[in-house]
């Protein structure tokens, strides 16, 4: 005779009691497990979505590199118009070309009719000091776009940078921790920052904008340019001959090259896109982020619920149990039984009851979900294991207290 | 004078309850001493205070004043575990309402004071002899709700002197029995007397007091009368 036998003999006698407890912590400890699988799986999809798009965008931009190649090909590309005296060793030294020639071919070209060339941008480029800071910079003065009488007016490319104004490059404004609106003295006139470029891993990070005019009398060439940059010309490269010719009809004394701007220009949309997937991968993690703080939050109501209501039942049950049980206690008493061991009778009890339930909760909980809660290790199935442990001794104590308590003498003088 | 031999003595015990707000005297200035193979038979009319008594004697109730001592210890000093240990080996209790544990078999109510006790050789021996002279053979197995009244009176003082105590402490034990099974259960406690056991019981039955070696009448609490 022991206490584990007297258990079972007991719980076998009085099974109703013993299945609706088990029932109960069943109850609770597959609420609590489902929520935690719930929100293990909720996880475990979350990382499965973000590697699903990171590799998707991985593939999609590998599969823009192939787009844009193609879309390149169909595309214009950008020619520099230079004067012919330039020496190409100097230009391609100094990636900007140091002859002159007059602003107004401009504005001949544009006055041309020629059809394969696009945007017109002028610029005077010359590496100068500035002797404020005793830095050497890249001046360019640019006007802006200048349009193209045959066509009709389109969005320019580009803006012109505004007298009394500066753009400075990356390197510049973060060494000379310059910002928009600054105001900055170069080459002795003041200006106003308008803008600081990011980092572009090229000379333009070393180099100021202004205004055209404005560069030309401090370099002291007025009336004069270095080059004309004709952006999305209209014709393929291999056509490059006939157009140099036909611009040098129009353009006597100068010479064109291709610029290498279809590598930026793929570059600058690679960039743009892989930074909108970065963004759509961020929104995607913000939802799940925010679909999880949802469901912990339904937890957070759902579990303490549920979690009173299986205690409160069991308590009842428990309660049940020992008033039933008032003579057999008073009985055990009376041939020397301690408390500790009737006490044991009942909280033994509880710890199947916890136990059982607790295991059968952990695994209805987890049905339909393959690998569940323990795909996060044991801990969380030994945290739902303890407490619907704890919830079974928890609500057991109380009314097992109260039977022990109660005068074994009263109980057997009153049958 | 206590005497080592005494199974135990009752030294002027008091015990009174609080019922709606006026004090009840159960037990007023109780003196006996209990002498091995003795039937010690205690009548009174109900609410004399003769289970309170037997309660007091079992240490199951602590007197408001006076002793229980037993082989010269003050048993009513001792705390609840203590008692427990004491009553465990020195007490056997048979009630009138027998008080078996519905969810035990015959012979595991027999051997249950194996809780208290602990599982000992040769003992279940004895829950063997016990089952074949109470006549229970052949309901060892079977529930309390299966048995008959007698056959619950019986197993009931299996029960009480499986342990083989120095006292059985039995309160109107034949209350719920016909009169072969009331018969039968004496002529147990008269074996248990001589085989040098001693019998304090509680009754109301003429026939059961009248197989006691000394009666000891009681009124309001007080022995009124006390002997042979």
């Amino acid at each position: 005779m022991n206490i584990l036998r007297l258990v079972i003999q007991e719980i076998s006698r009085r099974k109703i009691n013993f299945l609706l407890g088990l029932l109960s912590i069943t109850l609770a400890s597959a609420v609590i497990s489902h929520s935690m699988a719930s929100l293990a799986r909720h996880d475990l999809r979350t990382s499965e979505i973000i590697r699903l798009k990171e590799e998707e965008t991985a593939a999609r931009m590998a599969s823009l590199e192939d787009d844009y190649r193609i879309i390149m090909k169909k595309m214009g590309f950008n020619l520099l118009i230079i004067p012919e005296n330039q020496n190409l060793a100097d230009l391609y030294a100094e990636d900007f070309a140091s002859s002159f020639m007059p602003e107004s071919y401009v504005d001949t070209l544009a006055a041309s009719g020629q059809v394969s060339i696009r945007h017109l941008l002028p610029t005077i480029q010359k590496k100068v000091e500035w002797p404020e800071y005793r830095r050497t910079v890249i001046l360019t003065g640019t006007r802006g776009e200048v349009p193209l009488l045959h066509l009709d007016p389109k969005e320019p490319m580009q803006d012109p940078v505004a007298p009394g104004e500066i753009i400075l490059g990356y390197e510049l404004h973060r060494s000379l921790d310059l910002s928009t609106g600054d105001e900055v003295t170069f080459m002795g006139r003041n200006f106003t920052v308008s803008e600081c470029y990011d980092e572009r891993g090229s000379r333009d990070d070393i180099t100021v904008w202004i205004n055209l005019a404005t560069a030309q009398e401090m370099v002291k060439k007025p009336g004069e340019i270095n080059a004309i940059l004709a952006l999305k010309c209209m014709c393929a490269p291999d056509q490059l001959a006939d157009l140099r010719g036909e611009i040098g009809s129009i353009l006597p004394g100068t010479t064109l090259i291709e610029k290498g701007s279809r590598i930026i220009t793929r570059a600058e949309a690679r960039k743009r896109a892989r930074a909108e997937a970065v963004a759509a991968i961020e929104a995607e993690k913000e939802a799940r982020i925010q679909l999880r703080s949802e469901m912990e939050t339904f937890n957070a109501i759902l579990i303490p619920a549920v979690l009173a209501a299986c205690g409160l039942l069991i308590a009842f049950l428990f309660w049940n149990n020992v008033r039933e049980r008032r003579s057999e206690i008073g009985i055990l008493r009376a041939i020397g039984v301690g408390t500790g061991k009737i006490t044991s009778l009942f909280l033994v009890r509880a710890l199947l009851i916890g136990l059982t339930g607790g295991i059968a909760g952990l695994l209805i909980g987890n049905l339909g979900f393959p690998g569940g809660l323990l795909s996060g290790g044991w801990i969380p199935a030994f945290q739902v294991a303890g407490t619907s442990l704890l919830l079974a001794l928890a609500g057991a104590w109380i009314p097992t207290y109260a039977g022990i308590s109660t005068d074994p003498a009263i109980v057997l003088m009153e049958d | 004078m206590v005497e080592v031999s005494d199974v135990m003595v009752l030294d002027h015990l008091c015990k009174s309850y609080l019922k709606e707000g006026r004090k009840i005297k159960a037990v007023e200035d109780f003196s006996t001493t209990l002498r091995p193979g003795e039937i010690n038979a205690v009548c009174g009319p109900s609410g004399c205070g003769k289970t309170s008594l037997l309660l007091l004697a079992g240490g199951l109730l602590s007197p408001d004043s006076g002793r229980v001592l037993a082989e010269g210890e003050n048993i009513s000093a001792l705390n609840a575990n203590r008692k427990a240990q004491w009553r465990s080996r020195y007490c056997g209790f048979v009630f009138q309402q027998y008080h078996l544990v519905p969810y035990l078999t015959v012979y595991e109510n027999i051997i249950s004071p194996e809780l208290a006790l602990g599982k000992t050789a040769g003992r279940r021996a004895e829950a063997d002899r016990l089952c074949a002279d109470l006549g229970l053979n052949d309901r060892k197995h079977h529930f309390p709700g299966e048995l008959s009244a007698g056959e619950k009176q019986r197993t009931a003082l299996a029960r009480a002197l499986y342990p083989g105590p120095k006292i059985i402490l039995a309160d109107e034990i034949t209350g719920n029995l016909d009169s072969r099974n009331a018969r039968l259960v004496l002529d147990l406690l008269a074996e248990y007397r001589n085989r040098g056991g001693a019998v304090l019981m509680v009754t109301h039955d003429s026939s059961a007091a009248a197989e006691a070696d000394r009666i000891i009448s009681m009124e309001e609490g007080r022995i009124i009368h006390d002997g042979e």
